[in-house]
């Protein structure tokens, strides 16, 4: 009897204890949930997060996540015959923000942003924004594209270059026609090999378009997918590397990289979408280098001092507007 | 001048047998399964299995060799899958064959992405390396075409006699060329249609994944969705191409191999003035151009999409 009495009064005790410890803890965490309400992100990609381009939104967002602005879901290869399903579904379970890809999908992604006006989109296009919640990005990484350029005319002894792309559409492009345009300052009789695969994801094809151009001359080759910088490296030449940094995989093979940061554009449209002033604008400036969005890395123990210098103070003129990089969207075509 | 100089350098031709090494498993593979009665349109997802799990394998601790058998193991089983559901079951082959191609690429991804969550660029292996062969490889033109390739390379060649050899020399092969022809003979001579054809599907599929398998730990060290390219369905038109034999199976995939690295090529010398759609297609048309040539004259397995039912007539 007694106790049983006395485990009575005690659970009481406890129970009541946990009541108000849980009390505390709902309302401290209500005023912290009440100061900075994280922002519901989604994302939707049509390949794997591992592909370059798209690594580089998904390493940006998962960033904010980390810092506690986001909340963050994605989908990855996601079929473009899907893709405005997928949108639909994140707008309708109360995204806020939603990031993806638009190129194969324009005309779709444009009308169902259309339907959802409360949610703000945030799409790689190559065409402009959309009123009034279809805003738009790319890679605009032209500025470091135009130096790596210059590092590999002044690095080619042979005179010839040879460029692997994925598909030629405007953002493979652009990136191109500037790192052409650089090696032509440092080199100015140099010849362009230029093939596309048509597969983002084709490395044993990449490799194999590889070895065609370095049996045909080529001693800089322009990594623009995975699986040329590893036929580089076998046959012991140069690559130049493009939106991500892979120096580390291929030691002494990589001259120098034009990298994309993400990070400018996501911040700036997590900091719009939360103080309301989201618009259907073109975050493409944000790739820039003057916005931190473009940058250079180069293996400076491979490249000779001369070309460093001239580098760096082209990079000065770019930033200081001195000197602009030019946008050619346009097809590249091999040298005749 | 300059195509003839593109098709007399040794390199053209080593790159030829490279792209066509994965072809010669693939439609070595399709050949046995339709010899067998039994067409597999699940060979651009037993690819992506043999692709992925070979490559898994190797990054998980066991050797090269014991990868391929892994690729050709796992290819076996969705041959088994795809066997039970088109043989005793005699559903359409077609439709279980595409089924097989969805299941097994979506299956691979699913594994993929489960045991590598959060990857930034896909991990590596130390892939197959070319074999120097003493004496042959350096034998001129010949030694670096040939003989510079890596061992899988090799192994496709062999396999192509061993097939030839199995089928039209040993009384397993007449079996299962019978079973492809007339399964009711073949039940009449007392063995076991069903057994024969799934056994030939298994085999076919194993060769299929080893195709895969030579994308990922041969001519790369990494797996990546999407890398199978429809590769798989070439074979496909391959084998309509070499009349269901062994050594015309070579001969065509070898061919597409040449009309590949050919186009490559040519894109570096006349790019400039024609667009690169235009070469990439030229390896698709001229297999087409091949198989309208060569497939008027085919002479398809009789039995062939005919699924067999004991004592049915």
């Amino acid at each position: 009897m007694f106790v049983k009495q006395t485990a009575g009064w005690m659970r009481r005790a406890v129970f009541s204890a946990i009541f108000v410890m849980a009390a505390v803890l709902f309302s401290a965490s209500y005023g912290v949930a009440q100061a900075a309400e994280p922002l519901k992100v989604a994302a939707i990609y049509t390949v794997p997060v591992e592909q370059q381009w798209v690594g580089r939104i998904h390493k940006a967002l998962t960033a904010a996540e980390e810092r506690g602005e986001i909340t963050y879901v994605y989908s990855e290869n996601t079929a473009n015959t899907d893709y405005e399903r997928v949108m639909r579904e994140y707008a309708e379970a109360g995204n806020q923000l939603i990031v993806g890809e638009a190129f194969a999908v324009e005309r779709a992604a444009r009308a169902v942003a259309a339907e959802y006006p409360e949610v703000a989109f945030l799409m790689g296009s190559s065409f402009p924004a959309a009123e009034p919640n279809f805003a738009v990005f790319d890679n605009y990484i032209h500025e470091p594209s135009y130096l790596t350029g210059m590092i590999a005319g002044a690095a080619s002894k042979s005179g010839k270059i040879g460029m692997v792309g994925g598909f030629a559409i405007p953002e493979v492009n652009r990136l191109m026609h500037a790192f052409m345009a650089g090696a032509r300052e440092t080199n100015p009789d140099v010849e362009f090999m230029v093939t596309f695969i048509n597969s983002w994801y084709d490395p044993p094809k990449a490799k194999e378009t590889a070895y065609a151009m370095i049996d045909n001359g080529a001693d800089v080759l322009y990594a623009e997918r995975f699986g040329v910088s590893d036929a580089a490296q076998e046959k012991g030449i140069f690559a130049i590397g493009n939106v991500i940094d892979t120096a580390s995989d291929y030691p002494g093979t990589i001259l120098a990289s034009a990298i994309w940061h993400m990070e400018p554009t996501i911040d700036k449209a997590i900091a719009a979408v939360k103080d309301g002033t989201f618009k259907a604008d073109d975050y493409g400036l944000y790739s820039f280098m003057e916005f931190g969005g473009g940058s250079l890395v180069a293996d400076e123990s491979l490249i000779d001092a001369a070309t460093l210098d001239a580098v760096k103070a082209k990079e000065a003129a770019i930033l200081d507007k001195s000197f602009t990089v030019e946008i050619d969207d346009t097809e590249p075509k091999s040298s005749q | 001048m300059e195509y003839v100089d593109i098709l007399t350098s040794a390199s053209f031709w080593a790159a030829a047998i490279r792209i066509a090494t994965p072809l010669i498993f693939g439609v070595l593979g399709a050949l046995i399964c339709e010899r067998a009665g039994v067409l597999n349109l699940g060979i651009e997802g037993i690819f992506v299995v043999g692709a992925m799990t070979g490559w898994m394998a190797v990054w998980i601790g066991a050797d090269l060799w014991t990868g391929v058998a892994v690729a050709a193991g796992c290819g076996a089983v969705f041959g088994l899958l795809h066997g039970i559901l088109t043989v005793p079951l005699g559903l359409s082959q077609h439709v279980s064959g595409l089924g097989i191609t969805l299941f097994a690429t979506a299956v691979s991804y699913f594994t993929y992405r489960t045991a590598l969550p959060n990857v930034s660029s896909p991990p590596r292996i130390e892939a197959f390396q070319p074999l120097d062969v003493p004496g042959l490889s350096d034998l001129p033109f010949i030694g670096p075409a040939l003989f510079q390739q890596t061992p899988m390379t090799f192994l496709a060649l062999a396999l192509v006699l061993m097939v030839g050899f199995v089928l039209y020399r040993t009384p397993l092969g007449l079996a299962i060329r019978a079973v492809g022809d007339n399964p009711a003979a073949v039940e009449a001579q007392g063995l076991s249609v069903y057994g024969l054809r799934i056994g030939a599907v298994m085999v076919g599929s194993a060769l299929m994944a080893l195709g895969g398998a030579f994308l990922t730990m041969s001519a790369f060290d990494a797996f990546f969705f999407g890398m199978i390219n429809g590769r798989g369905w070439i074979c496909i038109a391959l084998v309509v191409f070499a009349s269901w034999r062994p050594g015309k199976a070579l001969l065509g995939a070898v061919l597409f191999g040449a009309f590949d690295a050919f186009q490559i090529r040519l894109q570096n010398e006349v790019g400039g003035a024609i667009p690169s759609q235009v070469f990439l297609m030229i390896p698709y048309v001229l297999s087409i151009v091949a198989l309208v040539i060569v497939a008027r004259k085919a002479d398809y397995p009789r039995a062939l999409l005919q699924p067999y039912f004991r004592g049915q007539r």
